[in-house]
């Protein structure tokens, strides 16, 4: 797992322009350079055509964007639907001006660049803005939404069936627009009543098996007009007397009405909710929830814009700074070693696999990729079986019985991860190092040893300082990787073994990210601004990491 | 996929080519059109549910319809992900108007305020009394359950004939029985399993938070700290010196050996008796054994149906939670995919008296606690299990207690 998918394309490209280059170089044939002035020709010739407009390309074209069109046109219809203004308009923007680029002449830039652009917003810019936006609001548990939903959920559960309350028969009677509640109640007496109206007794209702179904001047409703109308009705509340005290009728599903009582009143001009037993009142104080004086709050709360609050909890709130600091150094060594240590190994057998007086090549280079081709989290997770202090296979078949605790010793655990991300890693090392040894002249080893230097001398000299420049900026995304390799640790370890007497859950092997994880996810409660503001941090520290180590990679290329 | 015909109408002029993508598009909301199509409503219903629900409630759902032209729209989802699914796409309107899930999830749903309460009625004295206490949070109930699980003492009666008095005298019986493992219970090198352990805690009398006056868990008042918690710790370090509690038997490792007949109980859920029962085992399902003296409870977790805060359909979709969901027709063919005992009492009987494995797990569920749906327990679960792995492998029980009820008391305030 040493390698994003990203990288593994770039190591292929490596590996095979290195290859490329190296037939070029053995086999600079005539025959060869005719064929490619051939092809050459014929790209020219489509070029060519292309540029002039041909029909077919004219046709392709608006066909191509006509889908386009169409399918920018029913998301900019669906988004209107549920009123999501900005977004809309960003569709339409673009759309309009793909096809202002694709229709007009010139631009030809433009044209090649659009379509990367458009992924590279969606995909890249988009989620990075996105994480930067929430890192400085409150949103996590309990603060997940806007306030007129959080408004709306404290209203729906704030009413409370009264207890041992009777259910109501009840129909539902239209009358000029208007709905109203005819319930039955459990002695049989009939009345009538609608939103803020309260029930008045009805006497000339027809009656159908102990029920009032209808009455005169009214047009009952079937359910499938009650489902129609459902927002409404749902919302409906009607007194049952002039006293709201007593309660009102509401209905949850259209057939039958139960007495409720809220136990908070929303005030919308004060912007306070008041609980109606105790008399408390929770006022909007500007922390994304209503809270009463003596601090306590309603939830839910909703989503608000905190600042810097987040970046100054992540430095300043004791229970994770602490960890922090040590988390943040064992991440460092972990990149490190792990970079290190599957360069080393592949890089050794890069140099082995190599020598031409090495039989049967391929076997052996498929068998060496085998790890790279395994789901790095599944072979985690063997791996954490494997490592068992009793039943795991290293101490019981390997080892004949050995009692080592491999996974639960803070340091062990630390060399088993490094060891395992060692096997999961070296694969790729090898393969950009065969890669880039290959493109290495032979001409220049051969100069050399006719100059008398040893085999070592020239791999220290010669190839060694070749191959840096190669694979340098592999070694830095490798390591940028293995900063946030969170499912190695997350499967292998859990960022175990902690210290049960410390106060934080947070542990030997924990890297930022599995802490962030751990600090935001992990429990009931998730905070994501909090987590974003870490991810910002981390960015941050692999930004800085990695701008150092490609400028120093700069001096080797100056080598060639 | 919200645009339905009459927008498009509204919306007029639109080109061949776009008309061509969007009909294909629209094709699935129009094509379900109650028959008594005079009535104009947006009669639909969508409903998450995981892939071993989704075949069950087809049927309820096409039901129905028929009887209330109300088309109901099932949308599978990986069961685990639902709760979080839920919680980011309730505010945005996106979200579903009924969801599957597990009580324990209640207490994030409920903070976040995506549910809404469920309004049984009447119909509330059908159901188990704990799976309803399993879907109340203060004071309302918010789904309808229609499943309780919970963990028992699996005992291979071919190996162990009698039904131990209690905990020692299990391990007698076991040990007796010359297997390899008098008993096995799956744990984790580190976090220990505070899940399965929890019987043997109740036993000692002490339960991670008190009552409420209503039954509902009390998060100001934390119990796991108290003098029965210190006694289960030593007591979990003496199971630890004596081998008997090994964290290094993984939950894989417990079941590879039951099954494999290397010991005669194991202490496991509904889930793994399936396996045991087609690896050939004669197997009977026994409470767990006490051992503090105690009762011991293992925590019931009740999965049900909950509806959406934000949902546009509430009625329509009230009515198929209470009155297709609570039937119990529908209860038993949950029941029979997921071989959980059912909720509704009816369903629970009937199950229960045609299934001893299923009347086994049901009996010790009767004497089940809920597992704490309140937000605090996130609180509890990070500090409880390393604590007790760190005190089944030697640790000093006193201190190591102590430091983690402080601890909890710490996060919870």
């Amino acid at each position: 797992m040493t390698t994003p998918t990203r990288d593994r394309d770039t190591a292929a490209d490596t590996a095979r322009a290195g290859q490329a280059d190296s037939a070029a170089q053995t086999s600079p044939g005539d025959a060869k350079d005719g064929g490619r002035r051939a092809k050459r020709a014929v790209r020219a010739a489509r070029m060519a055509d292309a540029a002039s407009g041909g029909l077919k390309v004219l046709l392709v074209k608006i066909i191509a964007l006509g889908l386009i069109d169409a399918l920018a046109l029913y998301s900019i219809l669906v988004l209107v639907q549920s009123a999501q203004w900005i977004p809309a308009l960003i569709v339409l923007a673009v759309t309009g001006y793909a096809n202002w680029i694709y229709f007009s002449r010139g631009h030809l830039p433009a044209k090649y660049l659009i379509p990367g652009l458009v992924f590279l917003f969606v995909f890249q810019i988009f989620a990075a803005g996105y994480t930067g936006y929430v890192a400085f609001t409150n949103y996590g548990t309990g603060h997940n939404a806007d306030k007129d939903s959080a408004i709306n959920s404290l209203m729906l559960s704030a009413q409370e069936r009264v207890p041992d309350s009777p259910a109501y028969d009840l129909t539902i009677v239209e009358q000029l627009g208007e709905y109203s509640f005819l319930v039955t109640g459990p002695d049989g007496n009939v009345a009538i009543g609608g939103d803020e109206r309260p029930l008045e007794p009805v006497a000339n209702a027809e009656m159908s098996g102990g029920q009032a179904v209808a009455v005169p001047g009214h047009t009952t409703l079937g359910f499938a007009d009650i489902v129609a109308n459902q927002q409404v009705i749902a919302d409906m509340a009607v007194p049952l007397s002039d006293d709201p005290n007593d309660g009102a009728l509401r209905t949850p599903d259209g057939s039958s009405a139960y007495v409720y009582l809220s136990k908070l009143v929303y005030d919308e001009q004060a912007d306070t909710m008041t609980d109606t037993r105790t008399g408390v009142v929770y006022s909007d104080i500007g922390t994304g929830a209503f809270v009463a004086e003596d601090g306590t709050e309603l939830r839910p709360g909703w989503q608000i814009w905190v600042g810097f609050d987040n970046f100054v909890r992540a430095f300043a709130e004791e229970s994770i700074r602490a960890p922090f600091f040590s988390v943040l150094a064992w991440t460092f060594v972990f990149a490190f070693f792990s970079v290190a240590t599957t360069f080393v190994m592949g890089l050794f057998l890069a140099v082995v696999f190599n020598d031409p007086r090495m039989k049967s090549k391929k076997y052996y280079r498929l068998i060496m990729i085998l790890p790279y081709a395994f789901p790095g989290f599944l072979s985690a997770l063997v791996w954490a079986g494997m490592m068992n202090q009793e039943f795991g296979f290293i101490n019981v078949v390997l080892l004949g019985g050995a009692d080592i605790p491999w996974l639960t010793n803070e340091w062990l655990a630390k060399v088993s991860i490094l060891l395992v991300n060692l096997w999961l890693g070296f694969p790729y090392m090898f393969l950009i190092s065969t890669g880039a040894l290959q493109a290495i002249p032979g001409e220049l080893e051969e100069a050399a040893r006719v100059d008398g230097a040893s085999a070592w001398q020239v791999f220290r000299s010669i190839k060694l300082p070749l191959l840096f420049v190669a694979v340098a900026p592999l070694l830095i995304a490798s390591f940028a990787y293995n900063f946030n390799n969170f499912s190695l640790i997350y499967m292998l370890t859990g960022g175990g073994p902690r210290d049960a007497t410390a106060s934080v859950n947070v542990g030997a092997t924990d890297i930022l990210i599995t802490m962030v994880y751990k600090v935001a996810f992990v429990g009931s409660t998730a905070d994501y601004g909090l987590a974003s503001a870490f991810s910002i941090i981390i960015f941050l520290l692999v930004g800085t990491i990695s701008v150092i180590a490609f400028r120093r990679t700069k001096a080797l290329e100056e080598l060639n | 996929m919200k645009v339905n015909k009459r927008s498009f109408a509204a919306l007029g002029a639109i080109t061949a080519v776009s008309a061509l993508a969007l009909a294909g598009c629209a094709a699935s909301p129009e094509a379900a059109e109650p028959s008594e199509a005079a009535v104009e409503f947006s009669g639909e219903i969508t409903v998450w549910v995981d892939a071993d629900r989704a075949g069950v409630l087809e049927e309820a759902a096409a039901d129905f319809t028929d009887t209330t032209g109300v088309k109901v729209n099932l949308v599978q989802k990986e069961f685990g992900e639902i709760r979080d699914q839920f919680v980011q796409q309730v505010p945005t309107g996106e979200g579903p108007d009924v969801a599957v899930g597990a009580h324990d999830w209640l207490g994030v749903l409920a903070t976040n305020g995506v549910v809404a309460p469920v309004e049984l009625g009447d119909k509330a004295a059908e159901f188990e009394q704990v799976a309803l206490d399993a879907w109340a949070y203060d004071g309302q109930t918010y789904a309808v359950p229609y499943a309780i699980e919970n963990i028992a003492l699996l005992r291979n009666t071919d190996l162990v004939s009698e039904v131990a008095t209690d905990f020692d005298d299990m391990i007698a019986k076991g040990e007796a029985a010359g297997t390899e493992y008098a008993f096995l219970i799956g744990l984790d090198p580190e976090a220990a399993d505070p899940y399965h352990l929890y019987p043997f805690q109740t036993s000692f009398g002490a339960p991670v938070f008190g009552s409420n006056a209503d039954g509902s868990y009390d998060a100001g008042n934390l119990q796991i700290g108290n003098e029965g918690g210190q006694e289960f710790a030593a007591w979990l370090g003496e199971q630890g010196a004596a081998g008997i509690l090994n964290t290094n038997i993984t939950g894989d490792l417990a079941k590879e050996n039951f099954l494999a007949g290397k010991s005669p109980y194991y202490v496991t859920g509904p889930w793994n008796a399936p396996d045991a029962v087609a690896a050939g085992l004669n197997i009977a399902v026994d409470p767990i054994p006490s051992a503090g003296g105690g009762e011991a409870q293992p925590f019931a977790g009740v999965q049900g149906f909950f509806l959406s805060a934000e949902s546009e359909n509430r009625l329509a979709a009230n009515e198929f939670l209470v009155n297709y969901i609570g039937s119990e027709e529908v209860q038993t063919a949950l029941y029979e995919v997921g071989g959980r005992a059912p909720a509704l009492t009816a369903a629970f009987d009937a199950a229960v008296a045609g299934d001893p494995i299923v009347a086994g797990f049901g009996e010790v569920g009767a004497n089940a606690v809920p597992m704490p749906s309140i937000p605090e327990m996130g609180s509890v679960w990070q500090f409880w299990g390393v604590t007790e792995g760190a005190i089944i492998n030697g640790g000093d029980p006193t201190s190591l207690w102590d430091k983690m009820a402080a601890d909890i008391q710490g996060a919870i305030e």
